[in-house]
């Protein structure tokens, strides 16, 4: 777009951008900054906890020492990633009949999908929990990766037909009329053109598993224990841990934001929907 | 062998019926070309053969064998698409392969013929490249390649030259037509164009609205259309239309001539108008003349350079073995 701006207009607009982005980021680099601090220094006024002297890595010790860190950040490795793949496995499948063989009902099943997605989940807790409870999944990895696809799966369907349909149909005529079948279609054709697609679901999936907090929360006590049910048990009846919950939380988060940051470019085609080709 | 016939075959989507019953059979090793407007069925007509869609009524038959019910995969057909429709993740020697790789032929085969048909259509230099790093006319020979390796009953083109600028379709149009004289390969051939028809065509099928209006070789079509809408689609410009007066006088509801049959003289002749616009093409010289009584100017054709100018009186005469006759519903009349 070719429209004249002043330099001071774009001084401005840079200034107000930043600082926007500034207040959104603060929290989470106050967090940083606190979990290198003491307790007593970290429930100071925040001038004084930024200007006293100083800085320790011992909460990080502390939290490690108190709580397996490894055992919760496996957890929650293995229920975000078994619960992407388990959902892509369904998804696929699903995704592809909708886009390429749609019926008159495609598009309702679509919205019908989207919809579970507004109800509160709090609403599912109590059949959730009973049934857990009485097929011993509470507080198993198992069924918190079978729980938490339930909860994507929606998405999944949604990112994945999306980008099905942005392949043009008539090239998987054109694999039919030279003389592939339908697994060949799928295998040779279809599969690698959509990869990219298949990817940034899979990351954008993984991110919504990894931070999920409700279910993780409500459904594991001690053996399946994410990084969220890590994090909270720092705010304990004992008395808030500033400086310990900081560090935990640091070393919660820091995994999935390593991991965002090095798949930018993949996950800001996933969020975008396919929209921009 | 590719001799295909179309017993009482009819298409419905939904209530619409796109396809009335019809017969058509279509030898082997004959160039056919369905023409016709836009939503005439020619595209739907062509991928009921291919077996893209599935026929609601009737049956197709390829060589004597019953295939309306057979996948496309099993019916021995190759198609070439108007979107080319090439594998944008396979280099061009694997998008010609593909068929091969299907049929599950060694790879020392396949890759003889892959060879021999990029020499064919001077592709040998760029067997290793993608698709999205070729030219329109080159993604278009990749997609003619995909079909010649896998020596098909019949080919079957929908629209292939329409993405393509005018001088490559000319061009196209030649190979595609050279390529059929040397297979001898039974090919079906859907266009909107008209030219594209006559050139190419041993035998035009007409379409409009869903069903077959004329079937014959491009001159035939030309010489003796059996209705006005024939009449009017086939040859360009246009056939003149003439109502009124003038028909009745000739025993018709409308008579139809073509612009190469109307002669021109500046004195005498049966028709009296003033000259429109004109349109110099070096070899032929379109004049567009307005006449009383007759609602549309009337294209005449003159040979070369003539020295008539907008605004001037002449007159026309029309040669009467040249005068198609119809009547009201637009049938031909003896």
């Amino acid at each position: 777009m070719a429209r004249a701006v002043s330099k001071n207009a774009k001084l401005r607009n840079t200034a107000i951008a930043g600082s926007v982005g500034f207040l959104m980021f603060l929290p989470i680099l106050w967090v940083v900054i606190l979990s290198f601090k003491t307790e007593e220094d970290a429930i100071r006024a925040p001038l004084e906890v930024l200007f006293s002297s100083g800085w320790t890595t011992e909460n990080f010790a502390t939290v490690q020492a108190r709580s397996d860190y490894l055992k919760h950040f496996s957890n929650s490795v293995i229920i975000a990633v078994g619960s992407t793949l388990l959902g892509l496995l369904i998804a696929i499948p699903a995704a592809w009949s909708m886009a390429f063989v749609p019926t008159k009902r495609t598009k309702d099943v679509l919205m019908w999908m989207l919809s579970t997605k507004m109800m509160p989940p709090v609403g599912a807790l109590v059949p959730i929990y009973l049934i857990f409870r009485d097929t011993g999944l509470l507080d198993s990895r198992i069924g918190l990766m079978f729980i938490l696809m339930l909860i994507n799966l929606p998405i999944i369907v949604w990112m994945l037909f999306t980008y099905f349909r942005e392949i043009p149909n008539e090239i998987l005529e054109a694999t039919r009329m030279d003389g592939a079948r339908l697994w060949n279609e799928i295998v040779e054709v279809l599969a690698p053109m959509a990869i990219p697609g298949i990817a940034s679901t899979l990351l954008l999936n993984i991110i919504l598993a990894w931070n999920e907090a409700f279910w993780t929360l409500n459904l594991t006590a001690a053996k399946a224990a994410p990084l969220t049910a890590f994090i909270a048990s720092y705010s304990s009846p004992e008395g808030l841990f500033y400086a310990k919950l900081s560090a935990a939380s640091v070393m919660a988060i820091a995994p999935i934001l390593i991991m965002g940051w090095f798949s930018q470019k993949q996950l800001v085609r996933g969020l975008t929907f396919g929209a921009v080709k | 062998m590719g001799q295909i016939k179309l017993k009482q075959v009819s298409k419905s989507f939904d209530a619409v019926k796109v396809i009335h019953p019809l017969d058509l059979t279509i030898e082997n090793g004959e160039f056919i070309v369905f023409v016709g407007p836009s939503g005439c069925g020619k595209s739907t007509l062509l991928r009921l053969i291919a077996g893209l869609e599935d026929v609601t009524e009737g049956a197709i038959e390829i060589d004597g064998k019953d295939v309306t019910y057979l996948p496309p995969a099993e019916r021995g057909l190759a198609m070439v698409f108007q979107s080319y429709a090439l594998y944008p993740h396979m280099s061009v020697r694997k998008n010609i392969a593909f068929p091969l790789k299907m049929a599950g032929l060694d790879k020392a085969e396949q890759e003889r013929r892959v060879k021999e048909a990029a020499r064919v259509l001077n592709l040998t230099d760029y067997l290793d490249r993608r698709p999205s790093q070729l030219s329109g006319g080159q993604r278009q020979r990749v997609a003619i390649g995909r079909a010649i390796v896998r020596e098909p009953r019949a080919f079957l083109f929908d629209e292939p030259l329409s993405n393509l600028d005018a001088a490559l379709r000319v061009g196209m149009r030649f190979e595609i037509s050279e390529l059929h004289r040397r297979l001898a390969t039974t090919m079906i051939y859907v266009t909107h164009d008209q030219i594209e028809a006559m050139t190419m065509a041993d035998k035009i099928v007409v379409l409009q609205a869903g069903a077959i209006e004329q079937v014959g070789s491009p001159l035939e079509l030309y010489r003796n259309p059996c209705n006005k809408f024939v009449a009017g689609f086939i040859g360009s410009p246009r056939m003149n239309f003439i109502e009124g007066a003038h028909a009745a006088s000739l025993g018709a509801h409308t008579i139809g001539i073509r612009p190469e049959h109307i002669s021109v003289s500046s004195e005498k002749g049966s028709l009296e108008g003033i000259v429109g616009v004109s349109e110099h093409l070096g070899s032929d010289t379109f004049f567009h003349v307005t006449i009383d009584g007759i609602p549309h100017p009337i294209t005449v054709r003159v040979g070369g350079e003539i020295g008539l100018r907008y605004g001037d009186r002449i007159y026309l005469t029309l040669t009467a073995d040249h005068i198609h006759r119809f009547d009201q519903k637009g049938l031909r009349l003896p």
